[in-house]
């Protein structure tokens, strides 16, 4: 079991950020994300696009904001549960929590803080007549463990960055690797694009376009797929089919917990400190909801912040505190780092 | 007056007319959460960036619209329920030429 002090779940700008705020307090924080790596939406749609309207930042990149955040944190030592869901919570006696995810990880936490923004991301799924039928029994929606396809044949669809970058990568590892995708061109960086094309050329990797996968079959698993080129129909015979249509997300298993949920936000009371209906439990960043809300990250930071005094507050009932400056105090990390301001001398000049 | 009127009919078929202003810098799928057109989470996923096909619309009548680029192009050919009508509503801004647009959202 892992335990902390503040288990924050989603790890997107909101949710690193709170793990400074908390480590200025001595507070400990894990992170879940359901996502292969942190950052959240910054990550996953928009790494390569510039944020305007970060303070102090006339002009930042989604992915350099989510490294310049995991620099800044690094000192709090922060754990992460990564490719994993928050799936279930369980209060206990004494006000902590035990959070469970789809993969049976278990977290202990005094406090939890929700960051999960607009909900954790899941693959789009193509409308193929018994594609569920098929999930994990050929379907793949996401490439977890390249190894799954050593030597197998198999066929993704999609015309993005995901589906180049992997059927270039699995051009090595798999036995045959067909790209289907509806249209002649490719989204994606120009390098991916370019080296699809010479793949195809040495012969590793099939294009078949335009064209759509219309249909699964197979008595057990995943054996052929029909398709549909150019109007004309044929089935090609394939160990897996990887779709990668990009992700959307979704408010999961969050929604049953008891939380008060309004516009598919979590209800939070924005005059204190962000603490949902049920206490010990905080919503921050995009996925709150209170009069007079606004989903921007520069107003995650600042709820994150307020989140971590009242937690502290709370787990510290009576304890004299004040506010403190970094500039001032320096940044004292877990790792046994300090960050001050340089010292001022006070010297006669002769 | 810097309004059109655009009418929009929601996921549920349910149809709105809305008075959508052409001077705040808005496109269509803006205007469709500032009406609350459909529910917060289901529409403008990704911000308005052509990179999620949440604020996919069908256009339904005759009125000129800004031809589309390359990256809702490219956007439009990943996603589902696309029909040769079909846009993404952050592609397009309000202006005056939208007047009379009618459009309905596409599934989510």
């Amino acid at each position: 079991m892992i335990t902390t002090d503040i288990l924050i779940i989603g790890a997107g700008p909101t949710g690193l950020f709170t793990v400074f705020e908390a480590g200025l307090l001595k507070l400990k924080c894990h992170i879940i994300d359901a996502l292969p790596q942190i950052g959240g939406q910054l990550s996953e749609l928009y790494p390569k696009k510039p944020i305007f309207d970060i303070p102090g930042y006339p002009s930042v990149l989604a992915g350099d904001l989510v490294h310049n955040l995991m620099e800044q944190i690094k000192q709090f030592q922060p754990g992460f549960t990564l490719n994993e869901k928050a799936e279930t919570i369980q209060k206990l006696e004494d006000g902590t929590f035990i959070v469970t995810t789809n993969k049976g990880t278990e977290h202990h936490a005094k406090a939890v803080a929700i960051a999960g923004g607009l909900g954790s991301f899941e693959p789009r799924k193509p409308i193929i007549e018994d594609i569920e039928f098929y999930e994990d029994k050929g379907v793949e929606y996401f490439v977890k463990d390249p190894e799954l396809f050593r030597d197998k044949r198999i066929v993704i669809a999609g015309g993005g960055d995901s589906a180049l970058d992997w059927s270039i990568f699995l051009a090595d590892v798999a036995s045959e690797v067909t790209l289907v995708h509806r249209r002649n061109e490719f989204r994606g960086a120009l390098d991916s694009v370019e080296k699809v094309q010479e793949l195809k050329h040495q012969g590793k990797i099939r294009l078949v376009t335009p064209a759509e996968v219309t249909g699964i079959r197979g008595a057990e698993r995943v054996e052929e797929l029909d398709l549909e080129i150019n109007g004309s129909h044929t089935t090609i015979a394939t160990d897996y089919f990887i779709p990668l249509f990009g992700l959307t997300p979704k408010l999961g298993a969050i929604a049953n917990w008891g939380l008060e949920i309004e516009k598919n936000a979590i209800k939070v009371n924005n005059a204190l400190d962000y603490q949902t209906n049920i206490e010990g439990i905080y919503a921050i960043g995009d996925i709150n909801t209170y009069p007079g809300k606004l989903k921007l990250i520069l107003c995650g930071f600042h709820e994150a912040t307020l989140m971590c005094q009242s937690v502290f507050n709370k787990l510290n009932p009576g304890k004299k505190y004040v506010l403190k400056y970094t500039t001032v105090s320096g940044v004292d990390g877990f790792d046994g780092t300090r960050k001050e301001a340089e010292k001022q001398v006070v010297k006669a000049i002769d | 007056m810097n309004e059109v009127t655009i009418k929009i009919t929601d996921r549920e078929g349910i149809i709105h007319e809305v008075l959508a202003p052409t001077d705040m810098a808005m496109n269509i799928m803006e205007l469709c959460r500032a009406y609350e057109l459909a529910p917060e989470g289901t529409i403008g996923v990704c911000g308005g960036m052509a990179m999620c096909a949440s604020c996919q619309c069908y256009v339904l009548n005759e009125v000129e619209l800004p031809e589309m680029g390359p990256d809702e192009d490219a956007m439009l050919s990943e996603a589902f329920n696309v029909k040769p009508n079909s846009r993404l509503g952050c592609q397009i801004p309000i202006t005056a030429e939208l007047e009379g647009l009618e459009l309905a959202l596409a599934p989510e």
